[in-house]
């Protein structure tokens, strides 16, 4: 993607310039404006040559793990790729969660690793790691660069793959020499057969039989996911679902996609997913399944999925087309794109009897499980985000990490504005959310950015306050404290008989923690506490961090027992 | 050999690392590969690999999909057998025990159309090619007598 604005570039079509250089005109070519990163022996050349480009903004993690996630908070906030840099071994090596994390969320990254000078390559030299061959299963794909005039095509492509068709992380490694090295810079020429990869259209004949299926459909369904919010925008999926009526579920990376409140919104399906979206597809006759993948944790056993159910898969990725659930029509196409094209072909229609069968759904969650966590006496999680949600006026981007604090963020919030729920679905990474939430605060300053975390999960990235005091991010962190390793000690209660294993936590003071990073903080216990704090927190400029001490055995209910159909969901306790 | 077998042709650039990538994401979705070849073909800087798998249609046939998603990768097919004329090679050493073996080997040999590349004393070095069916066949038979070495290519094959 080249800047459209005016733009300031340092070299000249064929001037001669040192590897290094040509990195960062690279970046600045493709709209970069900001980096996480960590430098070291083998990157030292690119640090060296970032130092002219001022307007290349440099975040300077505390691990670089951090980096990749602050790039993936920062690629999901702005739709284009995230940046990383990192040096040769540990550095690159640190950076693999991050990259497994975007490989199976589709988040766009380009990560640029030092790698040791190509004569060392292969002899075990210091802070050699073979970053190819550990990073091919983790990438959308990788380069090793060795020369510096292979810099900008490969860069070129980076940027090009990481940002096309499914989304996804690329690494260059570039060893040492190759950033020293002079070399001619060139503007590369597109790869043919790059571009000619990605189907984005349905042909008319795959548009008439999606048409005729809906148009005939009596429980119809929609389930959209990540790739429906990736697609742009969620008016053309609305406008489809208001003319015909049907119901939408969200998958848990398709959340925020339409807002929360609106009529035919009927929760996200899943694990710990809502009562009427786990129910639909079990009764549903068509179902239209739109850039998402059917993943375990959204069908349960899928032996006993939607069996019953005409599906229509839409999806960029041709390989999801019948990977884990064979569809009726697989169409291969980019999800907004082939809606437009359905879209003006549908008919009008309105299906009462179903919906009323959504509505008998949501009473049963709001009786057996809403109304408890609301209106329980002490305080729980689910009231603290939802207070959240109330103060915030639906409108804040929710950070979530993983495990307990994830279902409740994505449970009990309502999602207001597109594009405002992020979170590591697909590795479930614990330690996510901090950097994430600096990641998306560093991209758009006008959100308001409240991430949500474990006392567990904000352990494993905590160096990162130290980056969100130097770069003066405004974050509010909800740190949901219940002393356990929340969603672990769950299944050990309900499914291990109540043996728990190496779950609880003896927890550092966090206030005090707190006052060392330099960040204000506050302790609520109650309900009434949470709300003074959570307003205090946001009248407050500059991060803060809210520590909400939450019931310590409390369970998320809704739930499908890992391995088990959706029908056997555990709607609340006493159901078990 | 294993029966069944899918015959997948790939056709890919020739970079550094081509190769190691494809067979990683064989293993990676859990395929075991029952034979590879690979060498250039009639299209400069493209190789083309012949790969044999066991797996059931729909198995396969993501499998495929999956292999068109590298970025090295140019063409992936997925071919039935009836469209494709597939051979293989197959290397054999074995030792000769005496005047009556000798002659007996070399019907064996005859009969396959197999070649003598290289004969000592008291060994044969034979080629011989054809279908999997043909080297299996020409394999028992040779059984009958010591076999030192053998090696088998695996299926390479063209479009009729
Ligand atoms: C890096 C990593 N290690 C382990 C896990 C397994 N795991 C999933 S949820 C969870 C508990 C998380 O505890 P905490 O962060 O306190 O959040 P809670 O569930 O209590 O809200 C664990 C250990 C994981 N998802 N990620």
């Amino acid at each position: 993607m080249e800047q459209k604005t005016k733009l300031k570039t340092r070299l000249k079509e064929g001037e001669k310039v040192q590897g290094a250089d040509i990195v960062c005109e690279c970046l600045l070519r493709h709209g970069v404006r900001t980096i996480f990163g960590y430098p070291g022996g083998a990157n030292i050349p690119i640090y060296d040559a970032l130092y002219k480009y001022p307007e290349l903004h440099h975040i300077l993690v505390r691990h670089e793990q951090g980096a990749a996630h602050a790039a993936e908070g920062y690629a999901w906030a702005n739709g284009i790729p995230g940046i990383c840099f990192a040096t040769s071994g540990p550095g690159a090596t640190n950076l693999v969660t991050g990259l497994a994390d975007a490989m199976l969320d589709s988040v766009p990254l380009v990560c640029i690793t030092g790698q040791v000078p190509s004569p060392l390559l292969g002899t075990d030299a210091f802070q050699e790691t073979d970053v190819l061959g550990v990073t091919l299963a983790v990438t959308k794909h990788n380069y090793l660069v060795t020369k510096a005039e292979d810099i900008a095509p490969s860069l070129y492509e980076a940027f090009y793959l990481a940002s096309h068709g499914r989304p996804g992380p690329v690494l260059v490694d570039i060893t040492k020499d190759a950033q020293t090295a002079y070399a001619e810079f060139h503007i590369p020429l597109p790869k043919k057969h790059l571009e000619g990869r990605v189907r984005l259209q349905a042909t008319p004949k795959e548009v008439e039989k999606i048409v005729s299926m809906l148009n005939s459909a009596v429980r119809p369904l929609i389930i959209a996911g990540h790739g429906m919010l990736l697609s742009g925008d969620g008016k053309t999926l609305l406008q489809i679902a208001e003319k015909q009526d049907i119901p939408v579920t969200l998958t848990q990376l398709g959340l925020s996609t339409i807002p929360s409140t609106h009529r035919l919104f009927m929760g996200m399906p899943g694990m710990h997913g809502n009562v009427a979206a786990n129910r639909a597809p079990n009764e549903a006759d068509v179902i239209l399944a739109v850039g998402m993948r059917f993943h375990d944790r959204v069908t349960g056993n899928v032996a006993k999925y939607a069996q019953q159910a005409k599906i229509i898969h839409i999806d960029i990725d041709p390989s999801e087309l019948g990977k884990n659930v064979k569809p009726t029509l697989g169409v291969v196409g980019d999800a907004k794109m082939v809606l437009e094209q359905i879209l003006p072909k549908l008919s009008k229609r309105r299906n009462p009897q179903w919906l009323k069968r959504f509505h008998q759904w949501k009473r049963e969650e709001t009786e057996k499980v809403y109304k408890k966590e609301l209106h329980a006496p002490h305080l729980k999680s689910a009231q603290v985000i939802a207070e959240i949600s109330r103060q915030t006026k639906n409108k804040a981007t929710i950070v979530a990490d993983v495990g307990q604090n994830q279902m409740y963020a994505a449970r009990y919030y309502t999602f207001n504005d597109y594009n405002t729920h992020i979170t590591s679905g697909g590795l479930g990474t614990m330690g996510f959310a901090l950097p994430a939430g600096m990641g998306v605060k560093s991209a758009d300053s006008n959100r308001e950015v409240w991430i949500v975390i474990g006392d567990g999960g904000i352990q494993m990235t905590i160096q990162e306050l130290a980056t969100i005091v130097q770069e003066k991010l405004e974050v509010k962190i909800a740190l949901l404290n219940n002393n356990f390793l929340g969603m672990v000690r769950q299944w050990q209660e309900l499914f291990y008989k109540g043996n728990y294993s190496e779950v609880k936590l003896k927890n550092p003071n966090f206030q005090k923690l707190c006052d060392g990073f330099g960040i204000p903080s506050l302790k609520a216990k109650t309900f009434k506490e949470t709300r003074e704090a959570i307003s205090k927190a946001r009248k407050k400029r500059g991060p803060f961090l809210v520590e909400f001490v939450v019931e310590a055995e409390e369970n998320v209910f809704p739930m499908i027992p890992a391995g088990a159909g959706i029908a056997d969901m555990i709607v609340s306790p006493k159901d078990k | 050999m294993a029966k069944n077998l899918s015959t997948i042709i790939i056709w890919s650039e020739n970079t550094p690392g081509v190769f190691f990538r494809i067979l990683w994401l064989f293993r990676r979705k859990m395929f075991n590969i029952e034979t590879a070849t690979v060498g250039y073909t009639e299209i400069p800087n493209v190789t083309r690999f012949t790969i044999t798998v066991s797996g059931n249609g729909d198995q396969v046939a993501n499998m495929c999909k999956q292999v068109a998603k590298l970025v090295n990768v140019l063409r992936v097919e997925k071919v039935a057998d009836e469209k494709l004329i597939s051979r293989e090679l197959a290397l054999a050493k074995i030792q000769i025990k005496g005047k009556g073996e000798k002659g007996e080997i070399l019907k064996i040999i005859e009969h396959f159309r197999a070649k003598v590349l290289h004969m000592t004393k008291d060994t044969f070095l034979v080629e011989v090619t054809g279908g999997e069916e043909k080297i299996d066949a020409f394999y028992e038979n040779m059984k009958e007598y010591r076999i030192i070495e053998f090696v088998r290519t695996g299926r390479t094959a063209l479009f009729k």
